[in-house]
């Protein structure tokens, strides 16, 4: 019935599963892409969820790349769809020459199929029906026997899948073998009725190497143990309650006293963001290393929190997951759209530290550092995380740890140091990096003592409306700003092959979408150099890029270039020379995206490709 | 400059406590509140606590959230470190310092806009999470830094010294706080040193959350006819159900002078609370019963002041938490980090 050939692609091709929230698919998903890792294929996949429990339709879309491009590719070669709701959505979605895999139980109409795609029919529910009578056990095993007919349609492997599941179900014999029947039921089907493989195929390679799959969340959060965190306080909201979820989890395998079994460690679910953030900065200001996790409306409650910990100058980390507002926006779509309210956060005169990192292994250094940097600096570090990197399986380089390391308590003073008669003035810039010491609470019976105010004060911390006392310790502030420039993570810069007066600057979990689409920037004849910032505030770097090139693309995932701005607000540069490239439909942005945008404004600028210059 | 230095001689022939520090080491700055306000009466009382406790005074932490109350921590104990927070947080600053370092004093003071009104949740969640501390709500039924607007704990049918009638219903923060299970639960009057330094003492010793609502009358615009939150208001409408002393391995201060039987309280940290009674009936272990007493008398237009409620073997957040007992931050990373091999190993989980 196909006009047009089945697309035939071994190793790189895109699966989307439809279904249910609620119906137990996301396991068996899971466990589809980490079989095809098993194959030693990279996968990237994603979770497009609703902010629902049970009902609302998601989808689970697997990137099979043997190529290690871990963006979102955009379009569908294969659709799994096991939701009737959305079924034309679906179908309408793959692909021309894709597959539709589909229950074929219950006949469906010939115009509820398309001519151009390939369709496959597994009667899942009559299968399931007559081998299992406990409706939950139906709806589970349901999702393991189409993951069994895949297995057979993809020409995967099922000893590795029967791998998986006996390392999930360790110890629980009853559900491993059950699991292994129903992967086999579905192959077993699939092999004697349809014809194994299609032209899609998984084949066994050599490219995941020694790397990891894990969500961004949860490198985070390890990363604050390994950081050195002992209180964390949190209200949860998506995508950001597995942060702290995930810390607790590390906590209690890492942190306990093993004689006493007593934690080293002290999570707090607050009653709000506000309390959240105010446990954090007194926490902080007693000496412990704390943080919190949340998303764009929590740092919406806490920006009083925040100024006061920029003038009072108090460390806090602060992690955000960031997802699409504004307002309540889209609580289950990723964006990079909180840089200026961040950046900027809370009334007055006031900048903040931002990390950007772009992969779970970056979230987990990043996130180690920024106690380190909240400590030295005094301040609040933010670490700008999204939905995409944080609640996503991503494959990334392995977590590494230097034992060596001990923690940058920053400009403490001790009870020594205070009876060597050290001048102890809280706000006092010593040693000209605008960085004052500071003492925790109880050091000392007579000296060192000073009162925490967020109202203006001299430098030895004591109360004043002078203009210019207030104003020498503002100037201080900037002084300190300048200093972390040199303290946070560097912009890292990849030139093209050959010279070019063009440039692109990104950030965060653009990353992968970025490196693939210099790619196919490349096959066009586009040569672009390309600066990936990691930290705000900027390092003298960027500005240097900047000036080596006519035209700056600035690409980022929301709507008014929100990096864009804050490069132009702190360089002072002319507008006209950064393109914004923006992508803000709550979804990843992908390669394809880039290439065309950037592509289009080269052709615009009527840049003519060198490739055709040369021919 | 608004701030005054405040000279540090004083007579050498002082008093000192079993630490040997004088009253003048538990002082702090001189106030800058209005002359006679019952706040300051309040800090003298916490000074005479801290002296009378023999605490290290920098042994002490000093929270507060905005407002005249907050103000106060600046007045008090001037070898401590204070933090003057944000409006209405001082309880979740409070409970992070305290989770940083169990081994403080941790002393939170508010006021009743402070608590009442805009910190209302975080006082309420502070005490259900029992966070060891002394909170005190210095408490005049009035916004007094921004000159005279009512605040939550304002009665019904109170007038304002601009003569507007309050319409709206009036929170009992005691009322409040025994319900949500602070296990020291106490209210008195600005103006009554005998009762209050011992239940500030008290306090102190307790371990869990300890909530005293202390009637402060503001005496700039609270302090008129009309107002239930005047001196003589709270003088005529004030019911003690029990006077205390706080025994701390020294004499006791003069049990016997009171009428009524004599309770003694020990608490966890071996300090012993003696109860005078006034109201022959009154248990203060018994929650429900504080609840429903103090209910009765409020009908009755009757502020109840005294130890309404304690609990002597309460436990505190770390107890809830399981920490350790050395503080948080003197951890390091040869405690805090799990090192290299054992991220070897959860990496090898993850493939």
């Amino acid at each position: 019935m196909s006009d047009k050939k089945p697309i035939s692609s071994v190793n790189d091709f895109v699966v989307r599963f439809a279904n249910v929230n609620g119906s137990g698919s996301a396991s068996a998903n899971e466990m589809f892409a980490r079989a095809i890792l098993r194959h030693g294929v990279p996968v990237s996949p994603r979770n497009i969820f609703p902010s629902n429990i049970q009902g609302l339709p998601t989808w689970y879309e697997v990137r099979v790349t043997e190529a290690g491009h871990l963006g979102a590719r955009g379009g569908v070669d294969m659709m799994v769809a096991m939701n009737p709701q959305t079924w034309d959505k679906d179908v309408a979605g793959i692909e021309p020459g894709g597959y539709l895999f589909y229950d074929s139980t219950k006949p469906m109409p010939s115009t509820k199929f398309r001519d151009d795609i390939t369709v496959i029919g597994v009667p899942l529910t009559a299968i399931t029906n007559s081998t299992y009578t406990d409706p939950r056990q139906r709806q589970l095993f349901k999702n393991i026997i189409y993951l069994g007919s895949l297995s057979a349609l993809l020409d995967m492997d099922p000893k590795l899948i029967e791998q998986l599941i006996g390392e999930q179900y360790k110890g629980k014999e009853k559900l491993l073998s059950s699991n292994v029947h129903a992967l086999h039921l579905g192959r077993d089907w699939a092999l004697q009725n349809l014809k194994c493989p299609i032209g899609l195929r998984v084949k066994k390679s050599d490219k995941v190497g020694d790397r990891i799959f894990i969500e961004g969340n949860s490198a985070a959060a390890l990363g604050a143990v390994y950081g050195g965190a002992t209180v964390c306080a949190w209200y949860p909201i998506t995508p950001s309650s597995s942060v702290a979820e995930a810390f607790t989890a590390h906590c209690k395998k890492f942190r306990h006293d093993p004689e006493t079994g007593k934690a080293k460690y002290a999570i707090v679910q607050g009653e709000d963001e506000l309390a959240s953030i105010g446990i954090v900065i007194g926490a902080s200001w007693n000496g412990a290393r704390a943080f919190t996790a949340t998303s764009g409306p929590g740092i919406s409650l806490m920006t009083e929190f925040i100024g006061l910990s920029y003038f009072a100058e108090i460390p806090a980390v602060i992690m955000n997951i960031q997802r699409a507002g504004p307002s309540t926006g889209m609580p289950t779509r990723t964006q990079q759209c909180d840089i200026i309210a961040c950046a900027y956060a809370s009334h007055g005169d006031t900048k903040h530290v931002l990390l950007f990192p772009e992969d779970p292994a970056e979230a987990f250094e990043f996130a180690a550092a920024a106690f380190d940097l909240a400590e030295r600096l005094q301040t609040t570090i933010f670490l700008m995380l999204d939905l995409d990197i944080g609640m996503n399986h991503r494959l990334c380089r392995p977590l590494k740890w230097d034992d060596s390391k001990q923690y940058d308590r920053g400009k403490v003073m001790t009870t020594e140091m205070l009876e060597e008669g050290r001048d102890f003035g809280r706000y006092l810039d010593v040693d000209g990096d605008g960085i004052p010491y500071r003492t925790y609470p109880g050091t000392h019976p007579t000296k060192g003592s000073y009162f925490t105010r967020g109202t203006s004060r001299d430098r030895y911390a004591r109360y004043s409306e002078e203009g210019s006392v207030y104003a020498d310790n503002m100037q201080r502030l900037v002084r300190k700003f300048e200093t972390a420039q040199d303290l946070v993570p560097r912009p890292l810069q990849a030139n093209a092959e050959r010279p070019t007066k063009y440039g692109v600057i990104y950030f965060g979990s653009t990353s992968p979408a970025m490196d693939e689409a210099i790619g196919m920037l490349e096959a066009r004849g586009h040569q672009l150099d390309r600066l990936r910032i990691r930290a705000f505030p900027f390092h003298s770097s960027v500005a240097s890029f900047l000036a080596e090139h006519d035209f700056v693309y600035v690409v980022e995932q929301n709507r008014d270039s929100q990096l864009r701005q804050l490069i132009v607000n702190e360089n002072g540069i002319d507008p006209v020379r950064l393109v914004p490239i923006v992508h803000y439909d709550g979804s990843p942005i992908t390669a394809r995206y880039i290439a065309k945008a950037i592509g289009d404004h080269q052709d615009h600028l009527k840049v003519t490709p060198l490739r055709k210059a040369v021919s | 400059m608004t701030y005054i230095a405040k000279p540090k001689f004083h007579h050498p022939g002082l008093k000192k406590n079993e630490l040997g520090y004088t009253h003048r080491d538990y002082e702090g700055k001189i106030s800058t509140l209005c002359a006679g306000c019952g706040h300051d009466s309040i800090t003298a009382s916490i000074i005479e606590a801290c002296y009378e406790l023999s605490i290290e005074p920098h042994r002490v932490a000093k929270i507060s959230g905005i407002g005249c109350s907050s103000k106060t921590p600046d007045y008090f104990l001037g070898n401590s470190h204070g933090f003057n927070s944000v409006h209405g947080r001082m309880p979740s600053v409070l409970t992070g310092a305290n989770l940083a370092n169990r081994d403080l004093i941790y002393l939170g003071v508010s006021g009743d806009g402070d608590s009442a009104s805009i910190g209302f949740g975080q006082f309420a969640h502070s005490i259900r999470r029992g966070v060891n501390m002394t909170y005190i709500v210095e408490n005049n039924g009035v916004y007094g830094l921004t000159k005279g607007q009512f605040s939550a704990t304002a009665d019904r049918g109170s007038k304002s010294k601009k003569g507007v009638t309050n319409t709206d219903n009036a929170i009992d923060l005691v009322a409040i706080a025994l319900q949500l299970g602070a296990t020291f639960v106490a209210r008195s009057f600005s103006g009554d040193k005998a009762q209050l330094v011992p239940l500030i003492a008290a306090a102190i010793g307790h371990k869990g959350a300890s909530f005293i609502d202390v009637i402060s009358p503001c005496i700039a615009f609270n302090n008129h006819a009309g107002s239930t939150k005047s001196f003589d208001y709270v003088r005529e409408h004030n019911d003690a159900v029990n006077r205390l002393d706080v025994l701390v391995g020294r004499d006791p201060i003069a049990v016997d002078y009171a009428p009524g039987t004599v309770q003694v309280v020990e608490q966890h940290d071996g300090s012993k609370i003696a109860l005078r009674k006034i109201d022959a009936d009154y248990d203060p272990h018994d929650r429900l019963g504080a609840q429903t007493f103090l209910a009765r008398h409020a009908a009755k237009g009757q502020i109840v002041t005294g130890l309404l409620y304690v609990d002597p073997d309460a436990e505190d957040l770390h107890s809830h938490l399981n920490t350790v007992e050395t503080p948080l931050n003197t951890l390091e990373a040869d405690t805090l980090c799990p090192g290299s091999a054992a991220l070897d190993k959860f990496n090898a989980s993850l493939r």
